[in-house]
Parts: structure tokens; C-alpha cells; sequence
């Protein structure tokens, strides 16, 4: 009987997956092709997916980060962007870039455009998903490119890194402070939350959720169930079979989720997304979230967090840690270096 | 004396590498003889061709086509192996290297060190029987069984056969004379050794042995040996360290000083792209250490012994993106020793205050206080950014506690617990405490009828209240003295405890400042008892049995106030 319910239970799951390949197959008509680059992808390529809007001011930093990781070949999704970043990522030498003017809600934010690039030009590739404004860190990421660590993970068969996505805030109200583009956000955003996260072990998928952050401490004190998700699987060996479930969060078929974590108490190698929403520009930007209402799950109960971000709360408070760098983060067990030492 | 010291080189890929080593070693004074594997591109071997042909002692063998653990890499071994003692007789030592091993002293050392031991041939060599670092369960059946599927291409069909095997009790004979050993293929052979090895007159036969056994590198050269040598020593003299799946660690730039102070002669493996390594180590180093200095690789043992302990036992109390152990699997539930007091807070008058007076301990009010947290201070935010927003730890009381641990590593942690608090569902939070090793529980039972009884409202009115934290805290004590408890647990009635406060007070102590003169230090003061045994009875005549407090009498005396610990 158990058996059964568990064969049900992966059939569905299948199918689920394969709505997911069909929808994005689906989806692609909406997306229009303004510079391909992608004859100029290598064997060993590490290729960077983004779907983005209106982020010119986080490119600069976004593209330089990434280069100095080891990334070579960007594929951006751009969503009508009108803050000039789209001729920006066009002039990139190794960027290649699609339009489009489709819902990013309707394409569950952006997922199914980038699932599509994901299975054309993703399949046997290491690939690094991620939003504008994340920054991946890994242990030894500044003697150890992306090659380095996808060939360590090659070599044990590991398909995929995980990694918490951290939330970078500033001391002092979010809007009193100055970046310019190209900046690292790290020098305005200097403050995390060290230890004030929750884990349940998602048993459907076998993904861990992890919740919590400044922005459950200060937005969410009383609804903590609709604190943010960080877990983060942004690395992944693609393959064409593969999809994305929500967000970058957790993927399909389900096993890919149970690379990630070790349950019999050891430490998996792991890195951390440095999340730099909190740049001044979020106060107005919240304005427009706000209309837009183009937020994952249900928009409405977002109103009162984007209020919130309106009035430029200060994140900050005593307990907050300085974020010197990754070794700090790795000591910290915001990450950790497994075995790969 | 370079001269006398021969490299074979078994590469596949990386050849920009393989030119630079083996030039490196070919301007030293040896000779080199590189086998590349027939499958690598001929456009990268013709680069390799041209960019060493300027070196007469580097030479080139037949090429075969090698696959991973067969025997391809055998007979790669021997044609390199050949070439070498065939075309440079002057040599007297045999060092076989791969395309990602690179030397970390120069040839010269390396060179000395064996003219300083002539006939000692260098080879790990242990005998199956006693080897215990052979992953995948494999060992003695490397010889055993016959491997028709290669382990990296056909996997499933590998395993199948293997079990296969197993059922029908399948085996093969060694050849007469020989006791397999296996060990690392990066040897160091005399000229002797190895030619007699090539030479070897029973050859077809074990030939056709190690054709068919898994991984017949690590083993075919390990046993041959042991047939030839007049004296092994059974060690690679190529440094290279091993995880817990058996992958070989990788080295890169950052482990430059690692590599350096461990005065070894040779590294395997190196990452391609570790330029700072391949250029600190194929200049003309400065720093080298002395020629005699003897290889100490403890150094680097530790670092990666380090992190195999990681990965495999992880940190204690850590739980994370990458690290989420299932029940009892957590090598450590949570990070640091604490202290849980129950019903201490009710008994004397201040004893947050005296504790953290006395210890160097954090002390918190009731953490899991139903509204708020109280911790110490009554801050707002605690360490690591805890709220002391109720409904934020409730949502998961046990990753509340655990996180509190994790982020106050290195100060102890007190707290005052009660049937009052937040239990979690189905006492989940104290059964976690109770199974934890880490956790010093202190409970007098009974004393949550003091709050009750000194706030002054009448039984018939606190009857209700009593009764339900009478039930709680009975099912409580049931957890912390279920079997699965591994806390330590000490649990006394208010009348025990009354009768002699200070002992008790005295062992706790003990355990939270093992170093501070407990007995010399003022005991904190008892609150005002007068009057509890008729507010017990009371109760009873309301109809409420209190039983947790133990057998009081109407009238209770204090023990005398003041008075020192012992």
C-alpha cells in the first residue's frame, strides 16, 4: 500500500515536470532574441541565466562578480527594462540577451522564459541561476574560480551546490544611504543576521525550507510563515530533464534536492547568495512593486512589507554582524566548505 | 647526479601542464618519458611534441588507449617504463608521475635522497588482506572476481556482475607466488627492481591475472615488487591525500604555504589552474629548504583530516543549508552546555541576578515565555539576531534554542524554564532538551504554586490555573525521566529542596563554574514561605490535589536565610 502511494506520489511528480518542460517549450514564443552570442559557448562553460528588470544600476557590479568568479557566458532574459540596462547588457562581449514584454508573474517570475534558455543552452552545462541581485559566494572563491569547483564537483558525481541566500542590509534608515553603479554592494550593505533561521525539511520534495532573516525579524515578527524562502539551489550540472520548481529554491525530479543537504549529520559543501535588495533604490522601486503587484505567491499579502519598505525602516540592531567575507560566513556556518578544503 | 634519476609520465589531458613539468625536470638533468594516452587530441599532443623538442632527454613512447582502473594503464606503464631504462642506461631510479603531479623541491633533492638510499625501491605496497582505506567494499575481490564492465562507464552492469559473482561463490586463483598488495601507482623503483619486473619470466600467466582483476595499476606494480625487491620501502614518495569517498584532494593556489612547509618532493593532485603553484614551484625557488631535509607531510595530514571530520561528523549544534542531520544523527544536538532551571526563579528572591553574579554565564529569564522572550537584559535582539518576538520562536521553539547555542558559542547559556512556557507540540522542545548531553535540567517541582500563592488571590480563583500546570508539568517530569533521556537531570520536590537547599545548590554550581570556590559563595535568598502550606491546603478544599511539591507541612519553616553553600 505505502508502495503504491509512493509510485503515485512519483507519477505525479512526473507529470508536474513535465507540465513544467511543456509550459516553458510553450513560453518561449514570448521571448525575442536581440543579441546571440551563445555560438561562442565552450565545453567547460560556466554560464550565468538572469531574468531581470530595470537593474542597470546593479549590472556593472553584477557582470564584474561574476567574470572574477569564472563565469563566460551570460544568457539575460530582459523584461521590457526602460532604465537603459538592456543596451547595456547588449554591448557585453559575452552576454547574449532576450526581450520580452510578457507577464513575469504569468511566466512564474521569470522561470519558464529561463527554463526554456536552461534546456537549449543549459543541457550538460553547469549552470549558475540567479537574479540581478544576487552575488554567489562559495568557500575559496577568491583563489578557486567556478571551474575549479565545478571540476571537484564533477569528479565526485555531485550535481548541484546549494547555497542560503543572505540578506545584506545597511545600518541606519535603508534610504540614508549612497551607491553608485558599479560599485560593491557589499561597502553600503555591510550587516547580516548570523543565526536566525528556521528549517523544515519539505518531506513532498525532500527540500529543506529554510526562513527567517531581518526581514522575518522586522516585516514578518507576526506572521513568520510568510517569512522569506533562502534556501537556494543556484548551481546546477543542467540537463534538459531538469526543472526548476519555484523560483530557484527547489527543483524537479526531486532527488536533485537531496544533493544538496547531508542528513547523517555531515557538512556538504555549500555556498551563500549575497542578496542586495536592501540598496537605497528599494524604497521608490517599492512604489512600483507595489502597483505592479508581480511578487511570488499571493500579492496582496506583500502590501504591508512593501509599506513598510516605503517608510526606509532601519534593519540594523546590536546584534547585527559585520560581513568581512566568506571565511567569516564559513565560521559562521552561513556556508560550509565540506570536504573541499 | 639528476642524471640518474628517470620520470615516466602517464597524461591524457591539461598537456600545457605536462610541457611545463616535464621541461622543469628535463632542464634538471633527467630524463623524461611521457606517455600520453592515445585518445587525447593529436592537436594538443603534436603541441606537446613541439613544445619539448628541444629537449633531447624527453622522449615519447607508444601510445594506448587508457581507460580508468584497467589495464591499459599497465601496459602504458611498461612501454614508458621500457623506453626509459632501454634509452638512458645511466638511470638508476625509476619515479613515475601523472600529468597532475608536480614537484615541490627541486630534482636535485629528490635525486640526493635516493643516491642516499641506492637499492631501496619506494612503493606503497600493502597486502589486501590488511588494507582498510579501499572504498566501495572492494578489496580482496579485486582479484577474486573477473570485471568484464568498466566502473565508470558501465556502473550498473559493473555492480550486477560483482553481485552475480558474490551468489555463485565465483572465484579465481592467484597465480603460484604471489600475495596481491595494492597502494598508490606513483612509485619509485631502482633500475633493478623495475627491469626485473619487465623481464619477468612468468609474465603470460600474470599478465593475463591482472588483465582481468579492478584496478590492476594500484596493484600489478604493489605485487611485483614484493617478487623483486630486495628492499621495499612502503611509501609513495608523491604526496597525495585521499576524502572520505577515496577521490583524491585537490591542490590550488591557496595551499602554497601548505605545500611548501611539508618539504615533500612531489604533489598529486594539482588543479590546472593553480598558476601560482606551478609557477612558485617550477622556478628557481629561494626559499627552497635544505637538500637533506627530509619530507614532513603531518601538516597538511591534519588540514585534510580536518576536513574530512566536516564533512563526514560536521559541527556540533550547526544546522544549515548544506547540513540538516535526521534524528539522533546530529553528532552533538546543539553547540555548547547550558543550564535549564525549573521553578528556581519562584524559590529565590533574584536569582537571575545572583547567577549571572556569581557565574560567568549568560542568564536568561524564561526564554519561552508565553508572550515574550526574557532574555538577559530583557534585550530586544539577542545574538545572531533572535527576536524577542513570541510568535517568531514559537514558529520553531527547537531552532530558536539551537540557533541561541550556535550564536553564543563560547559563553554558557542559563535560562528559566516552566510549565508556564512554550512547550512546542507534544513537549517536543523538552524532549529535545531531555535527549540533549549538552543540557543541565534543574527542576523543583511544585514551586509554580509559589507565584500563585504569593499573588495574593484566593485558592477557589487560582484552582483552575494550578491544576492545569500541576498536568503539564507532570507530563514534564514524565519526559525527563523517559529512557531516551541523556540530559543532566536532576529533579527535586519543593520539600526535598527546602530541607537542604544548599547542596543541591552547591552540584549545579559545580557543573556551570567548575573553577569559582562555590562553597564561599552567599547563597541567594528564599522568598517568603510563610503561609504556603495553608495555600495548599486551601487548594485541596477547593478540590485540587497538589502533589508535585512533595509532603509539606501547614506550617513551614524557612531554613535559616543567609547562610553560606556547605
Amino acid at each position: 500500500m505505502k508502495r503504491l502511494r509512493a509510485l503515485r506520489e512519483a507519477w505525479r511528480w512526473r507529470r508536474k515536470r513535465q507540465n513544467r518542460l511543456l509550459r516553458a517549450l510553450w513560453k518561449r514564443g514570448e521571448l525575442r532574441c536581440l543579441v546571440d552570442r551563445t555560438a561562442a559557448i565552450g565545453a567547460g562553460d560556466v554560464l550565468v541565466f538572469c531574468t531581470l528588470r530595470n537593474e542597470a544600476l546593479r549590472l556593472p557590479f553584477f557582470l564584474a562578480h561574476y567574470r572574477r568568479l569564472g563565469a563566460t557566458h551570460f544568457l539575460f532574459v530582459d523584461n521590457d527594462s526602460d532604465d537603459g540596462g538592456r543596451e547595456l547588457l547588449m554591448q557585453q562581449p559575452d552576454a547574449s540577451v532576450w526581450h520580452t514584454r510578457g507577464s513575469y508573474r504569468a511566466s512564474r517570475f521569470g522561470m519558464d522564459w529561463l527554463q526554456w534558455l536552461l534546456i537549449r543552452h543549459g543541457h550538460d552545462r553547469w549552470c549558475l541561476t540567479v537574479d540581478a541581485d544576487e552575488l554567489l559566494l562559495y568557500p575559496h572563491h577568491d583563489t578557486r574560480p567556478l571551474p575549479a569547483l565545478t571540476e571537484w564537483l564533477d569528479a565526485r558525481a555531485i550535481p548541484a551546490m546549494g547555497a542560503l541566500m543572505l540578506e545584506l542590509y545597511p545600518k541606519g534608515p535603508l534610504d540614508a544611504q549612497r551607491y553608485s553603479a558599479g560599485q560593491d554592494p557589499a561597502e553600503v550593505l555591510q550587516w547580516y543576521d548570523r543565526a536566525n533561521y528556521t528549517i523544515t525539511r519539505k518531506s513532498d520534495i525532500d527540500a529543506l525550507w529554510i526562513q527567517g532573516g531581518p526581514r522575518s525579524r522586522v516585516f514578518l515578527a507576526d506572521r513568520p510563515r510568510q517569512g522569506p524562502t533562502l534556501t537556494k539551489v543556484p548551481l546546477v550540472r543542467w540537463n534538459r530533464r531538469h526543472v526548476y520548481l519555484n523560483s530557484t529554491h527547489s527543483m524537479l525530479p526531486r532527488g536533485m534536492n537531496r544533493e544538496i543537504y547531508d542528513d547523517q549529520g555531515g557538512e556538504k559543501l555549500s555556498g551563500v547568495l549575497l542578496h542586495t535588495k536592501f540598496l537605497p533604490q528599494v524604497v521608490e522601486k517599492s512604489t512600483e512593486e507595489k502597483s505592479r503587484r508581480q511578487h511570488f505567491g499571493d500579492p496582496g499579502i506583500y502590501d504591508a512589507y512593501y509599506d513598510a519598505l516605503i517608510q526606509a525602516p532601519d534593519l540594523w540592531c546590536a546584534a547585527s554582524t559585520r560581513y568581512t567575507g566568506w571565511r567569516q560566513l564559513e565560521g559562521e556556518g552561513i556556508m560550509s566548505r565540506g570536504e573541499w578544503a | 647526479m639528476s642524471a640518474e634519476l628517470g620520470f615516466v609520465m602517464l597524461v591524457h589531458d591539461g598537456l600545457h601542464r605536462t610541457a611545463q613539468v616535464a621541461r622543469y625536470l628535463a632542464e634538471s638533468g633527467s630524463p623524461v618519458v611521457i606517455h600520453a594516452d592515445a585518445r587525447t587530441p593529436a592537436t594538443d599532443f603534436r603541441q606537446l611534441q613541439t613544445a619539448l623538442a628541444d629537449l633531447p632527454d624527453v622522449r615519447f613512447c607508444r601510445r594506448i588507449a587508457c581507460e580508468w582502473g584497467t589495464w591499459s594503464l599497465v601496459v602504458a606503464m611498461r612501454h614508458a617504463a621500457r623506453l626509459m631504462l632501454d634509452s638512458f642506461p645511466q638511470v638508476r631510479h625509476v619515479h613515475a608521475l601523472s600529468g597532475v603531479c608536480l614537484p615541490l623541491r627541486p630534482v636535485s633533492h629528490l635525486a640526493a635522497f635516493l643516491a642516499r638510499n641506492p637499492d631501496t625501491d619506494f612503493i606503497e605496497s600493502v597486502s589486501v588482506a590488511d588494507v582498510n582505506w579501499t572504498k566501495g567494499g572492494l578489496s580482496a575481490e579485486r582479484f577474486t572476481l573477473y570485471f568484464p564492465f568498466a566502473y565508470k562507464r558501465q556502473r550498473w552492469l559493473f555492480d550486477r556482475a560483482v553481485t552475480l559473482q558474490r551468489a555463485l561463490h565465483i572465484r579465481r586463483d592467484m597465480p603460484e607466488g604471489l600475495a596481491p598488495h595494492i597502494g598508490s601507482q606513483w612509485w619509485t623503483l631502482t633500475r633493478r627492481t623495475l627491469g626485473a619486473i619487465l623481464d619477468e619470466p612468468a609474465a603470460p600467466q600474470i599478465d593475463r591475472f591482472f588483465k582481468r582483476a579492478w584496478i590492476p595499476d594500484e596493484s600489478y606494480f604493489q605485487t611485483m615488487a614484493r617478487v623483486h625487491s630486495r628492499q621495499i620501502e612502503s611509501r609513495s614518495l608523491t604526496l597525495g591525500k585521499f576524502d572520505h569517498q577515496g577521490k583524491p584532494h585537490v591542490f590550488y593556489d591557496d595551499h602554497l604555504q601548505l605545500l611548501r612547509r611539508s618539504d615533500c618532493f612531489m604533489a598529486r593532485k594539482v588543479w590546472s589552474g593553480a598558476d601560482r603553484l606551478y609557477a612558485h614551484f617550477l622556478s628557481d625557488r629561494p626559499d627552497a629548504p635544505a637538500v637533506d631535509t627530509e619530507p614532513q607531510p603531518s601538516r597538511i595530514d591534519r588540514h585534510f583530516a580536518r576536513a574530512t571530520q566536516q564533512r563526514v561528523r560536521g559541527r556540533a549544534g550547526l544546522y544549515m543549508v548544506s547540513r540538516f542531520p535526521v534524528r539522533n544523527r546530529e553528532n552533538g544536538k546543539t553547540a555548547e552546555p547550558y543550564s535549564v532551571f525549573q521553578g528556581f526563579t519562584e524559590m529565590f528572591r533574584d536569582f537571575e541576578e545572583w547567577l549571572s553574579a556569581v557565574s560567568a554565564a549568560r542568564v536568561h529569564g524564561h526564554l519561552f515565555a508565553p508572550h515574550k522572550v526574557e532574555f538577559a537584559g530583557r534585550e530586544k535582539v539577542f545574538a545572531g539576531g533572535l527576536s524577542d518576538s513570541a510568535s517568531l520562536r514559537d514558529y520553531n521553539p527547537r531552532a530558536f534554542l539551537t540557533n541561541l547555542l550556535w550564536a553564543t558559542r563560547g559563553e554558557r547559556q542559563c535560562f528559566q524554564f516552566g510549565p508556564a512556557d512554550t512547550q512546542g507540540r507534544n513537549y517536543d522542545l523538552l524532549s529535545f532538551m531531555a535527549s540533549d548531553p549538552n543540557a543541565q535540567i534543574s527542576v523543583i517541582s511544585g514551586a509554580w504554586a509559589v507565584p500563585l500563592y504569593r499573588s495574593g488571590q484566593r485558592a477557589e480563583q487560582l484552582r483552575a490555573e494550578a491544576a492545569r500546570l500541576q498536568r503539564i508539568e507532570t507530563a514534564m517530569l514524565g519526559v525527563l525521566r523517559s529512557p531516551a533521556a541523556h540530559a543532566r537531570i536532576r529533579i527535586w520536590t519543593m520539600a526535598e529542596f527546602l530541607e537542604n537547599p544548599s547542596d543541591p545548590m552547591h552540584s549545579i554550581f559545580d557543573e556551570i563554574a567548575p573553577h569559582q570556590q562555590a562553597r564561599l559563595i552567599q547563597m541567594p535568598e528564599l522568598v517568603d514561605m510563610q503561609g504556603f502550606g495553608a495555600f495548599l491546603q486551601d487548594l485541596r478544599n477547593q478540590g485540587m490535589q497538589p502533589v508535585l511539591m512533595g509532603d509539606f507541612p501547614l506550617g513551614v519553616t524557612d531554613p535559616a536565610p543567609g547562610h553560606r553553600i556547605k
